[in-house]
C-alpha cells in the first residue's frame, strides 16, 4: 500500500536528507523538564521536536514478591492518550501501549537501574513499590525514545516520601531529600531501517514507512542492557551490528539532555 | 474593550476593530445599522462573535474570518483525496474531512471501465488523487470526480497538511504565492482546498517547500506576507522570486474563488 | 467557628494564580492548557470527525463526546489506577452538558466532536478547570460557539462564602463545594452541582460570587486565545 511513498522516502535518504531536513542519524531538539507534577513523587516532561511525553513516579508500601523478600517492586505502565494522536482511542492499553511500557520497563529493570535491594523497609514484609506511568501528550513520531528518556528523568527527579512510625506514607508533609537508589542510567535509542538505510528519531510521516526497527538500551558505560526488534521485515546480523553501533554512538546525545 | 456609556442611549460603535481577533461571545459592535455576516450574530443591539476569528468590517457588514476549523466538502472544490476502500462500483476516498467521498466508475476516468474489471488496476488503497467535488447532499454524502483538467493520480511526492482556512493565502491572488514557492524550490505543488498539499521535487527543495507552506500558514493573518516570503525564499534557495510573478496556466490552479485577504496589503 | 484567614492566605473572593495557553497539542484540531493554583488541565479537541460505532451516529446533528481523565500520578495521595471509573464518567457527562449549550452541531450530521481532558496535577476544582480548558480548545478548533464557558468551584467554608476552593477547603468538614459553569456574556449557568450543606440565601450568594469570579477567568481565556494569533 505504501510502495510509492516508501520509494520517495528512499530517494531522500539516498541523499542523506530527512523529511524535515535533518541528517539520518540526527535527533530533533531534545528538552527535559523536571518536577512538572507536584502531585507525583517524581516527574518529568520530555520534548523530542514536537513529540511530547510526561512520566510520573508514585511510590507505595507493598509486600515483596514471595521469591524475592529482599527486593522492592517496580512497574512501568504506559498510556497512549487519545489526546495526543487522532488515531488513539480511549480504553485499556492496546498492543502499541503495552509494547511501549514493556520495552521501557525492560531497560530499567534489566539494567538494575534501580537498586531494588535498597528499597527494603522490613525484610520479607515491607518494601517500596515504584510505579512509573507514561502519558503521551503530542505524538509527532518516536514515542518510544521520548518515553524512555522521560522515565529516566522522572526517576532521577523522584524523592522518597516521609513515613510515619507504622511505615505508612505521609502525603500531607513535604517529600524527603532522599533520592531513589539509581545505579545505572539507561537511555534507549530506536534505530529504523527502510530499504538499505538506517535512521533515528522518525517523524510521524516517516514512521508509517518503517520496515524494521531495533530499540537498544545503552547504559552510561556504553554496554547494552535491553533490546527489542519491531517491524514486519527481518534484519540480518550485519544490520543488527550496525544498528547497535548507531545506538551506542547516539546514546550520549540523549543523555546530555538530562 | 470598554463600552462608552452614553447615558443609556444606543451608540453605533465598533468595539473590536477590523483585523483584530475576537473570541466567541465577544461584542464586536453595537448599533442597529450593522449587519451580522458569517461568524457573527445579532443579540438585541449588539453584534457578537460566534467563533474565534479575525474581524472583518466591510461597510456595515461584520464578518468573522475563521482561523481554524475542519474542512467541509463544497461543490466545485478541488481536493486531494486518499483511496481508503475499493467498492463494487467505485472507490471511497478520505478527504481530510469528517465526511468521506465516493468516486463512481463513470467519474473516475475518461477511459471505458468494463463491468467486473479489477478496479485496483486504476486506483488502489493508499493512492493519492486530485479530484473535484461534484455533489454534496444534506446528509453530507459526497461525490467526487476525476474527469476534468488537472485531475489525476499523484505519483510519488509527499503530502503535507495545513489548516483549510489558510489555503487561499497559500495559493495567493491568482496563484501568485504558491507559484513563488514553486519557482524558488523547483517543486511540483498541488494545493487542495481541503488543506492537503502535494509536493514533489528534489529532497532538499521539498524540505524548503514544506517549510514555506507551514510558514505561510502560521503568518497568514499578518500583513506584508508576500514580500516577507519572497525575501525568505531567496535566503533559503538563492533563487530570486518576483512577488508579482506570472501565475502558472489555469489548469494548475486549484481555486475558483477570490481568496480572503489576510493582513491587508499584498 | 469563624473562618477568618483562608488556609493559603487568600481573600475570600480571591482566585488562585491562573495561567492559560492555547495550541499546546499541535496534532489536535484545537487544544488548550488551563492552570488555577496547582490544578492543571490539558485539553485536546478532535472534530468534527467520523463517528464509530455507527449506531451512535445522529443523522440530524453532530454529537459532543467528552472524556475526562486524571493521570495516575495526579492525585493528592496514592496512585490512581488508570481507566477512569465512575467519577470520571460523571464528570465527563456534566462537562458535556456544560459545553453543549454554546455549540451548534447541526452542520455536522453523523459526526462527533471529541473532547479529551487529562490532568497531570490536581488541587481541587478539577472539573471546573477542565471545562475552562475545553472551552478554549473548542474555540481554537474553529467551532461555532455563541459564547465561551468559564467554570469555578465556589462554596462555603464554615461561616464564609469563598471562591476557588483548594483541596484543604474542599475537604473541610464544615462547608460546601459548589462547582459552577457560567456563560460570561449572557450570565447563564450551564453547570451547577453542590456537595455539603447551605441555606438558600448562602446558595444565592455563592452563585453570585461564582459569576463574578468567572468574569476574571473569561479575561484569562480571552488573552490566551488572542495571544496565539498575536502579531510578532
Amino acid at each position: 500500500m505504501y510502495a510509492e511513498q516508501k520509494t520517495h522516502l528512499l530517494k531522500a535518504l539516498a541523499k542523506n536528507v530527512r523529511y524535515d531536513g535533518r541528517k539520518p542519524l540526527e535527533y530533533r531538539e531534545i528538552t527535559v523538564e523536571y518536577g512538572i507534577s507536584g502531585s507525583a513523587e517524581g516527574s518529568a516532561r520530555v520534548k523530542l521536536g514536537g513529540t511530547e511525553v510526561i512520566a510520573g513516579v508514585k511510590m507505595e508500601i507493598s509486600k515483596p514478591y514471595p521469591d524475592s523478600p529482599d527486593k522492592g517492586n517496580m512497574m512501568v505502565n504506559a498510556e497512549l492518550l487519545p489526546l495526543s494522536n487522532p488515531e488513539f482511542e480511549s480504553g485499556p492499553p492496546g498492543e502499541q501501549a503495552t509494547e511501549l511500557a514493556r520495552v521501557v520497563d525492560r531497560a530499567i529493570r534489566e539494567s538494575k537501574c534501580i537498586d531494588v535491594h535498597k528499597l527494603v523497609i522490613t525484610l520479607g514484609e515491607k518494601v517500596w513499590g515504584i510505579n512509573i506511568d507514561i502519558c503521551t501528550i503530542n505524538d509527532e513520531g518516536n514515542l518510544l525514545d521520548a518515553s524512555s528518556l522521560a522515565v529516566l528523568a522522572a526517576l532521577k527527579n523522584a524523592r522518597l516520601p516521609k513515613l510515619n512510625e507504622n511505615s505508612e506514607i505521609q502525603y500531607d508533609v513535604p517529600l524527603t531529600d532522599q533520592k531513589l537508589p539509581l545505579s545505572r542510567e539507561p537511555v534507549e535509542v530506536t534505530v529504523i531501517k527502510v530499504g538499505d538505510h538506517f535512521f533515528v528519531d522518525p517523524l510521524s510521516e516517516e514512521e508509517k514507512l518503517i520496515e524494521a526497527r531495533l530499540t537498544v538500551a545503552i547504559t552510561e558505560k556504553g554496554t547494552i542492557c535491553a533490546m527489542q526488534k519491531g517491524g514486519a521485515e527481518p534484519l540480518s546480523s550485519e544490520d543488527i551490528d550496525k544498528m547497535i553501533e548507531i545506538a551506542q554512538k547516539l546514546a550520549p546525545t540523549l543523555r546530555k539532555a538530562l | 474593550m470598554q463600552r462608552r456609556n452614553n447615558g443609556g442611549k444606543m451608540t453605533e460603535e465598533i468595539i473590536t476593530k477590523d483585523k483584530e481577533i475576537a473570541v466567541p461571545g465577544e461584542i464586536i459592535a453595537t448599533g442597529m445599522s450593522f449587519l451580522p455576516g458569517k461568524g457573527a450574530y445579532r443579540e438585541s443591539d449588539k453584534i457578537v462573535a460566534q467563533r474565534l476569528g479575525m474581524v472583518s468590517v466591510e461597510g456595515k457588514v461584520i464578518k468573522l474570518i475563521p482561523l481554524s476549523g475542519r474542512y467541509l466538502p463544497k461543490l466545485k472544490d478541488r481536493v486531494i483525496g486518499r483511496v481508503i476502500d475499493v467498492l463494487m462500483t467505485g472507490w471511497r476516498l478520505e478527504v481530510n474531512s469528517p465526511y468521506s467521498a465516493v468516486m463512481t466508475l463513470k467519474d473516475a476516468t475518461s477511459e471505458f471501465i468494463p463491468r467486473g474489471a479489477d478496479l485496483t488496476q486504476y486506483y488502489r488503497l493508499g493512492d493519492y488523487v486530485v479530484c473535484q467535488v461534484v455533489n454534496v447532499t444534506s446528509q453530507k454524502l459526497v461525490d467526487v470526480s476525476m474527469k476534468g483538467p488537472g485531475l489525476r493520480k499523484l505519483r510519488g511526492g509527499r503530502i503535507v497538511e495545513v489548516t483549510p482556512q489558510k489555503v487561499p493565502r497559500i495559493i495567493g491572488k491568482d496563484g501568485s504565492m504558491v507559484s513563488m514557492v514553486k519557482q524558488a524550490t523547483n517543486c511540483n505543488i498541488v494545493v487542495g482546498q481541503n488543506g492537503l498539499i502535494w509536493i514533489d521535487g528534489e529532497p532538499e527543495n521539498e524540505v524548503i517547500a514544506v517549510k514555506s507552506v507551514k510558514k505561510i500558514e502560521e503568518e497568514a493573518h499578518l500583513s506584508g506576507l508576500t514580500d516577507r516570503m519572497a525575501e525568505w525564499l531567496q535566503k533559503e534557495t538563492g533563487v530570486k522570486v518576483n512577488p508579482a510573478a506570472t501565475p502558472p496556466p489555469a489548469e494548475e490552479q486549484t481555486t475558483t474563488e477570490h481568496p480572503h485577504h489576510f493582513g491587508g496589503s499584498q | 467557628m469563624t473562618y477568618d484567614k483562608r488556609f493559603d492566605g487568600r481573600k475570600i473572593d480571591e482566585l488562585r494564580p491562573m495561567s492559560a495557553k492555547v495550541g499546546i497539542i499541535p496534532r489536535a484540531d484545537g487544544s488548550a492548557m488551563f492552570q488555577i493554583g496547582k490544578t492543571v488541565a490539558l485539553c485536546a479537541v478532535y472534530g468534527p470527525r467520523d463517528l464509530h460505532p455507527k449506531f451512535m451516529q445522529n443523522p440530524e446533528t453532530g454529537i459532543l463526546r467528552v472524556n475526562y481523565n486524571m493521570m495516575p500520578f495526579s492525585g493528592h495521595g496514592e496512585r490512581v489506577r488508570p481507566g477512569g471509573g465512575r467519577r470520571s464518567k460523571e464528570i465527563s457527562m456534566v462537562m458535556e452538558n456544560a459545553l453543549l449549550p454554546v455549540l451548534d452541531l447541526k452542520e455536522y450530521p453523523n459526526a462527533v466532536v471529541d473532547i479529551f481532558v487529562e490532568l497531570p496535577q490536581t488541587d481541587a476544582g478539577t472539573r471546573c478547570a477542565a471545562i475552562t480548558a475545553a472551552a478554549m480548545a473548542l474555540a481554537d478548533a474553529g467551532l461555532e460557539m455563541k459564547d465561551m464557558v468559564c467554570a469555578v468551584a465556589a462554596g462555603r467554608v464554615e461561616d464564609k462564602i469563598v471562591v476557588d476552593l483548594n483541596y484543604l477547603e474542599d475537604s473541610h468538614e464544615d462547608g460546601a463545594d459548589v462547582p459552577v459553569a457560567v456563560l460570561p456574556n449572557s450570565g447563564k449557568i450551564t453547570l451547577l452541582q453542590m456537595d455539603g450543606e447551605v441555606t438558600k440565601e448562602q446558595m444565592n450568594e455563592i452563585i453570585e460570587k461564582a459569576k463574578e469570579a468567572c468574569k476574571k477567568i473569561y479575561e484569562v481565556q480571552k488573552a490566551a486565545l488572542k495571544e496565539k494569533f498575536a502579531k510578532r
